[in-house]
């Protein structure tokens, strides 16, 4: 039976960060959708200033087509990759309490360091602060390391974590064993910052064994490889 | 070892630390930083040294320097960084010295896209730096492959004291696969008389050059240079094919378009077309006798690369222009899918 996915953010703003690759993006799109599928507004910032790859910016139609507004850098994925907030983040902290805004940051200190400027609008409105891992990623492996990451990004983001989420995964590889493999190092992660784990985190396709998991965020992913064959999705079927 | 999830970059990075390169100069630039930005964090931890230099002609140069000295030694760049890099390579390879290049190509010319590309095989494989000379290319196609091509190309470099280039693409360094990377703590060095670590007064002088004024001296030091490059030629060639056997279509292709191909020989075949592939994995020195013997029984060969076709020539002179050799390609940061590949595969008859 598929797991469920109780948590909810407790505050307008959400911020999702984390090690580069820890799969932010993939959680901030498909928390978004999950959101506004229980109709709340939602607004998703593509605040990932460091990495001009693989961001939320590559998701704007099926995003839009769901009714979830956004906001990207004006140069994402154009020839002028630079490194720009978009000015229409101040306006999110004048929106109603019916709305989650959501900030997808880019990885590590260096992609949370823009992050420093909003600091006292966000800590004025409140915030839920997601720290994204998976152990499968060597510089977080360990969970000291993890822990070291973490305390970097909050440092250089002047914002504090109030929840993990576990995303741990080996791609292509993952079997039923990565995600329960993950449970103790979760765990010790959770000992060594204070922090509660939200949830989990899995793509819809990966086959996992669910006991023990506790609540997951079961997330679409269609991002196709160069060398794969695009499935063909018939608009009669949507 | 259990396998991790890397991006192609970290996994050159990482690989490059536990094969012994504790020194690494750098520049950076879209879509390989992530290896100097990698170096940064873990250089310190193993007590390497990671240096950004205030460009990548100083990156060169330092990666000179310190091969010079015995050790193992990189720098990394994008297409429009690595001809920066040219002076200083030809420079290393007139001083016989061994290092580790990497090149996660952008779409060019000039300063031209972020987006992957293959368009420097010319000058990777025909002259990436000025002069009679000439460096081991190898073109991974996997994020394993980044990270065993690296520590290839460091025993590569050591054996025949040459530079090695990485040749990789913006799509390798930028995904994420599963990798398993060598063990930590394992690399042992091998002894090399010819560094300069001091003589002691024990030992004659050491001398790390490429200026002869006399140009006797340098004819020899140059013919002496090509029977490495023969011995190279004859032992090192690495290639890969796939369903070439029975193949009338073979495509050759190398690093990620070779992934690309593969799903496109599946889908040949589903429609009756025998189609097979060969990878070439060095792209110098080049497998042209393997290219020749899997050739013979097909009908024409299908060129498949993300430039304008440079990679032609090298099979036209391979197979001895013995059968049409066609070309599909797309450039500029653009990729091709399988599909397409499959209808180049069904329109090409003609040689170009």
């Amino acid at each position: 039976m598929l797991p469920k996915l109780r948590w909810r953010p407790s505050h307008r703003i959400l911020i999702v960060a984390g090690h580069y690759g820890s799969g932010k993006t993939n959680v901030s799109v498909n928390l978004a959708l999950l959101l506004r599928s229980e109709g709340r507004k939602v607004t998703l910032i593509d605040f990932d200033t460091v990495n001009p790859y693989f961001r939320a910016a590559d998701n704007v139609a099926e995003l839009n087509d769901a009714g979830v507004k956004t906001i990207i850098p004006d140069y994402a994925n154009t020839n002028l990759d630079l490194p720009t907030v978009p000015p229409q983040i101040y306006s999110v902290f004048d929106g109603g309490e019916d709305e989650t805004v959501i900030f997808d940051v880019g990885g590590d200190d260096a992609g949370a360091a823009a992050l420093g400027m909003f600091s006292a609008l966000i800590s004025a409105s409140g915030y839920d602060m997601l720290y994204v891992l998976s152990m499968y990623r060597p510089l977080t492996a360990k969970p000291e390391d993890a822990a070291g990451c973490m305390y970097d990004i909050e440092a250089s983001s002047r914002l504090r974590f109030t929840h993990l989420v576990n995303n741990s995964n080996i791609g292509p590889e993952t079997d039923k064993n990565s995600l329960p493999d993950s449970v103790g190092w979760m765990s010790e992660i959770m000992k060594i910052t204070s922090l509660p784990l939200a949830f989990s985190a899995s793509l819809a396709r990966y086959d996992i064994s669910w006991d023990g998991i506790g609540d997951v965020l079961i997330m679409k992913d269609e991002t196709v490889r160069p060398w794969e064959i695009r499935p063909v999705i018939s608009k009669s079927l949507i | 070892m259990s396998k991790v999830l890397m991006k192609g970059n970290e996994a050159i990075a990482e690989s490059a630390i536990r094969h012994g390169c504790l020194h690494y100069f750098g520049y950076p630039i879209t879509p390989q930083t992530e290896i100097a930005e990698y170096m940064a964090k873990r250089m310190p931890q193993v007590g390497g040294l990671c240096l950004q230099a205030e460009s990548e002609i100083s990156a060169i140069n330092m990666v000179l320097g310190a091969a010079s000295t015995g050790e193992r030694v990189m720098t990394s760049s994008s297409s429009p960084g690595i001809s920066l890099k040219g002076e200083g390579i030809s420079y290393i390879v007139g001083s016989d010295l061994p290092c580790l290049i990497v090149n996660v190509q952008r779409g060019s010319p000039g300063l031209g896209s972020i987006q992957p590309s293959q368009q420097d095989y010319y000058q990777a494989t025909k002259a990436l730096g000025h002069g009679d000379s000439q460096v081991i290319v190898l073109a991974p196609s996997s994020v394993q492959e980044l990270a065993d091509h690296t520590g290839l190309a460091f025993d590569l470099g050591d054996r025949y004291r040459t530079p090695v280039m990485l040749l990789a693409d913006g799509a390798l360094g930028q995904m994420m696969e599963p990798v398993e990377l060598a063990p930590e703590g394992e690399f042992k060095p091998i002894d090399k008389p010819w560094a300069t670590t001091g003589h002691k007064n024990q030992r004659k002088h050491n001398i790390v050059n490429s200026l002869y004024i006399q140009p006797d001296e340098l004819e020899r030091t140059v013919i002496e240079r090509y029977q490495r490059y023969a011995e190279i030629e004859k032992n090192e060639v690495r290639y890969e094919e796939y369903l070439t056997d029975d193949a009338d279509v073979i495509l050759v292709a190398y690093g990620i378009t070779s992934r690309i191909c593969r799903t496109a020989v599946g889908l040949a075949r589903k429609k009756g077309i025998k189609a097979g592939l060969f990878r070439p994995i060095t792209l110098w020195p080049y497998p042209k006798k393997e290219l020749a013997a899997a050739a013979e029984k097909a009908s024409r060969l299908l060129v498949v690369e993300l430039n304008m076709g440079q990679m032609v020539d090298d099979v036209k002179v391979a197979i001895n222009c013995s059968k049409p050799v066609g070309f599909f390609g797309r450039t500029g940061g653009m990729m091709p899918t399988p599909e397409d590949v499959l209808k180049a595969i069904e329109k090409d008859g003609g040689a170009v």
